[in-house]
């Protein structure tokens, strides 16, 4: 049961992201990272771990693609120009990508052959709590960390958007202004 | 019955290859944007297999530092993206070659 399920994810997962980097559109993209991000959130839920899946629906598909497709609302983008001058990017990223997934699945297949002590915590480990309890007294400095690394990102995102003074377009040579 | 270790790393390796190419054809900012999350959530996706694979809940908080590193990208990212519009009008990554002379 869990594996069919699993399979039916990954295929979902798969399909969602070859269309998230296929359209040119930003907004399909978008949609269709949301559908990556949901199934990971339902693969993490037959991993038994709910906190995960329901921060990842949360954080991610809630807050970050809300913030990303607000993004792309505001600044009306048109669809992507073909390439021009970087024709030779795409055999090279396919001759990458190959590459990268051979390594990636060897170094996992390898991965997968070492030995490893069977789980004997069960369920437990996925639950809230368990994951709480880890993070207030083991992992307390990290969870620290990251909060100084959240009000450095609030303070820098407010520093960026703000608008400093009128922007000079005329120090941009060759930009766009002459079109509007 | 469950599906294996490799099953998951599989699927991990394969989400994270589709994002790093997406990031090289990719010319909008946001586009390369969103591939990168993609990317981060391969990664996700196999410290959680890991940590089930274990019994060991250290996987877990790994995920959620780095949706902590997620959330804090995507404010600065999407605010550098929007001060690179303002001043381009444009949010092509070839626009962005003033530092290049």
């Amino acid at each position: 049961m869990v594996n069919v399920l699993f399979f039916v994810l990954a295929g979902l997962a798969i399909a969602c992201a070859v269309s998230c980097v296929y359209h040119k559109n930003p907004l399909y993209s978008a949609i269709s990272l949301i559908g990556v991000l949901l199934s990971l959130a339902c693969i993490y839920l037959t991993l038994a771990a709910p906190f995960i899946a329901i921060v990842q629906i949360l954080v991610y598909a809630g807050a970050i693609m809300v913030l990303v497709v607000f993004v792309i609302m505001l600044l009306n983008l048109d669809e992507d120009k073909p390439l021009t001058r970087l024709r030779y990017l795409y055999p090279i990223g396919g001759a990458l990508g190959v590459v990268l997934l051979a390594q990636t699945l060897f170094v996992f297949y390898a991965v997968t052959k070492a030995p490893h002590q069977a789980s004997e915590q069960g369920n437990v480990i996925g639950q809230t709590m368990s994951i709480g309890t880890a993070m207030y007294t083991e992992y307390l400095l990290p969870v620290e960390i990251v909060g100084v690394l959240l009000l450095m990102a609030i303070v820098g995102a407010m520093i960026m958007s703000r608008r400093m003074r009128e922007p000079n377009l005329e120090l941009v040579e060759g930009s766009k202004e002459d079109g509007e | 019955m469950e599906p294996a270790l490799g099953s998951y790393l599989a699927l991990s390796g394969i989400l994270f290859s589709i994002g790093a190419v997406g990031v090289i054809y990719k010319r909008n900012a946001i586009g390369m944007f969103m591939c990168i999350e993609l990317m981060l959530n391969s990664v996700n996706l196999s410290f959680v297999a890991f940590s089930r694979h274990y019994g060991d809940v250290t996987g877990q908080l790994f995920v959620f530092v780095v949706m902590s590193v997620a959330a804090a990208e995507a404010a600065v990212g999407l605010g550098i993206i929007i001060t690179f519009f303002r001043n381009r009008l444009s949010v092509d990554v070839d626009d962005a070659s003033i530092l290049k002379n």
